[in-house]
């Protein structure tokens, strides 16, 4: 037994509430919860969490560049990635602000589910974590890529590890190491944390490290919120989950000698990188008014310089 | 007799209203209990319609044997396998073993309200038990996740120190579901059976510790038999509870398809149904329902049991009173 768990009680609450509290995931599986609220309340700890890099920290120049309301009315209609639920609903908050007479409603379906809803009309715009395939392409959906986003690794605060490389990576996940001491780190087992079959974090990250459908995973989780408490809670855990969702109840690690930082992202060099898409079905100009006002919101501002346009 | 109630009749129409208007205020209402009690019976054979109906096209598709009888879940695959033995094992095994640990703990502290002369104390734990009933699933989810996991996850690393090839869960698995599920089915135990016990005539109790029965003795040998329908209901409508959870064991099961061993992190009926629906697609989803299926089957093969219990109680009953 390694000296892992000597952490107390009390301590040990505190840091559960404090992860709890700070995973939202939670909420979203509450049936009746308000999604008001919940949408507030993200947009909230996009702009206050210091800790929050990559896609989000972009988004926090667009919410304080403040613009004139305008008179536009009607509904927009979201649906597609839970990964972008941060990205999607701090954009909702800021664009409704901005068109008081405007309501923006974002469904959380998946990826694929999204880009099929934009792709029958039954929703505006489809938010996508991964590139649009071939097919997809071909029934005409377009791909409007607005931010980048890393996956980032993440293993409980106390461990040694700070680097891996992708092969360690990719043998950690299909059972091949099972103890931190095989990489240099404590007498602890591994214990390996990811997202359920058909999550498109789990697709992503998967392809990236070239493991689909080999991984052994110890924990299947459907949330990021879940993913990070475990790898938070217990000694030894490692999970995967979006930047966005990052803090500091849990220490990301670098890959193959690369950060996970907002810069490495933007500049691709870190491995685990995906787009997240703005799914438009034909382009922006034939879309309406609020569609291309929404798109104007989006992508109108310097921070997003370096990002394709369209 | 008969013109006792004609009688009767005249008076009540005399105090309210006419005999005709009070007709069609008669069969309209009627009408409209029909119309409420229509409702039920077509929610019902709707829902089990649309479970068959989405539940089958599986089954057709892959087979039962691939389906029901194979082990591995690899839905996402490229080639893949929907075996769902090892989720059905998982609730069979888990609802069983909440039922041995949470049962026994039930009907005692049931005992304990019925039979127990401490007024003072049965006031103590007769609010604690409502209280447990009314905690929502997800609040004994969240205390599973945060403090029995850490906790099992001491425990596991004790047994397995030095394990080649046992996969640490972090103390996500079938033995945090089944405590958490234990917990959970208590209140419902407790209560139904402490009104079965309420239920025994005071006539039993006196007979037996009359005859020179101790207290003990009564209550093993003479209360327990007597109140045994009633605790048949309560333990039926346990494993209906347990079988039917998903919230809380989702927290603390750890949610890999594995076989129900007790270290083993394992998914159950309800919590494969939710941790995938969101994304599934195709067959993947349909597959999903045929998870439905089984699960709506055993919940009716509950219910079916527990009216079968019910009949069989009021034919004994009924049975005793014409001996009398």
């Amino acid at each position: 037994m390694g000296g892992v768990n000597s952490e107390g009680f009390v301590e040990r609450v505190r840091r559960a509430a404090r992860v709890f509290w700070q995973s939202k995931d939670f909420s979203k599986k509450d049936p009746s919860g308000e999604r008001e609220n919940v949408q507030k309340s993200n947009a909230q700890i996009t702009c206050g969490s210091r800790v929050i890099a990559g896609a989000a920290a972009l988004l926090i120049g667009i919410m304080t560049v403040p613009q004139n309301p305008s008179s536009m009315s009607g509904s927009l209609r979201l649906a597609g990635s839970s990964s972008m639920e941060m990205m999607a609903s701090a954009l909702a908050e800021g664009f409704m602000e901005q068109n008081p007479h405007v309501t923006v409603t974002i469904e959380y379906v998946g990826s694929s589910a999204g880009i099929e809803a934009v792709l029958n009309g039954s929703a505006d715009i489809g938010t996508s974590s991964r590139k649009l395939k071939e097919e997809e392409l071909a029934r005409g959906a377009v791909e409007n890529i607005v931010a980048m986003d890393g996956i980032a690794i993440c293993v409980d605060p106390d461990n040694r590890i700070t680097d891996l490389s992708r092969r360690q990576l990719a043998d950690i996940y299909t059972g091949k190491l099972t103890n931190w001491s095989q990489l240099g780190g404590e007498d602890v087992p591994i214990v390996v944390v990811g997202h359920e079959a058909g999550s498109g974090t789990r697709d992503a990250f998967e392809e990236a490290l070239g493991i689909k459908d080999r991984c052994v995973y110890a924990n299947e989780l459907n949330s990021m919120g879940a993913v990070k408490a475990r790898a938070a809670l217990i000694p030894g855990a490692i999970g995967y989950i979006s930047f966005t969702v990052l803090d500091d109840s849990v220490r990301a690690v670098s890959l193959d000698g690369v950060a996970p930082s907002a810069e490495n992202v933007e500049n691709q060099s870190y491995p685990l990188c995906r787009p997240f898409v703005m799914v438009t079905n034909g382009e922006i100009s034939k879309q309406n008014e609020i569609v291309r006002a929404w798109f104007s919101y989006v992508t109108g501002q310097e921070v997003y310089g370096g990002m394709d346009r369209r | 007799m008969n013109t006792g109630k004609v009688k009767l009749k005249k008076e009540v129409n005399s105090i309210l209203c006419g005999p005709r208007k009070n007709n069609i205020k008669e069969s309209v209402m009627e009408a409209f209990f029909a119309a409420c009690a229509a409702v039920t019976i077509f929610v019902v054979i709707s829902m089990t319609l649309y479970m068959l109906i989405n539940g089958l096209p599986a089954i057709r598709k892959a087979g039962v044997e691939e389906i029901l009888l194979r082990t591995e879940w690899k839905p996402t695959a490229e080639e893949p396998s929907y075996g769902i033995l090892n989720i059905i094992l998982t609730s069979l095994i888990g609802t069983l073993s909440a039922i041995v640990l949470g049962v026994p703990i039930g009907i005692l502290t049931a005992v304990f309200l019925a039979e127990c002369p401490h007024k003072r104390t049965a006031g103590l734990v007769k609010p604690a038990v409502e209280l447990l009933a009314g905690i929502p699933s997800v609040i004994y989810g969240l205390l599973g996740l945060y403090l029995l996991n850490p906790w099992m996850y001491r425990l596991e690393r004790k047994l397995f120190e030095g394990s080649e090839t046992h996969r640490f869960t972090g103390g996500a698995n079938l033995l945090s579901a089944v405590l958490v599920l234990a917990i959970m089915i208590l209140p419902t135990v407790i209560n139904v059976s402490e009104t079965a016990l309420r239920a025994v005539p005071s006539g039993i109790r006196e007979a037996s510790l009359g005859l020179g029965a101790s207290r003990i003795q009564t209550i093993f040998h003479a209360v327990l038999p007597a109140a045994k329908s009633g605790i048949c209901t309560a333990v039926v409508l346990g494993v209906g509870r347990a079988m039917g959870e998903a919230m809380a064991i989702m927290m603390v099961s750890g949610n890999s398809v594995n076989a129900p061993l007790p270290f083993q992190s394992v998914r159950f009926l309800t919590t494969a149904l939710i941790s995938e629906m969101a994304y599934a697609q195709g067959t993947h989803r349909q597959v999903l329902f045929t998870i439905g299926l089984v699960l709506f089957v055993f919940i009716m093969m509950v219910n079916i049991l527990l009216n079968y219990i019910l009949k069989k109680d009021k034919e004994s009953h009924g049975y005793e009173k014409e001996k009398k």
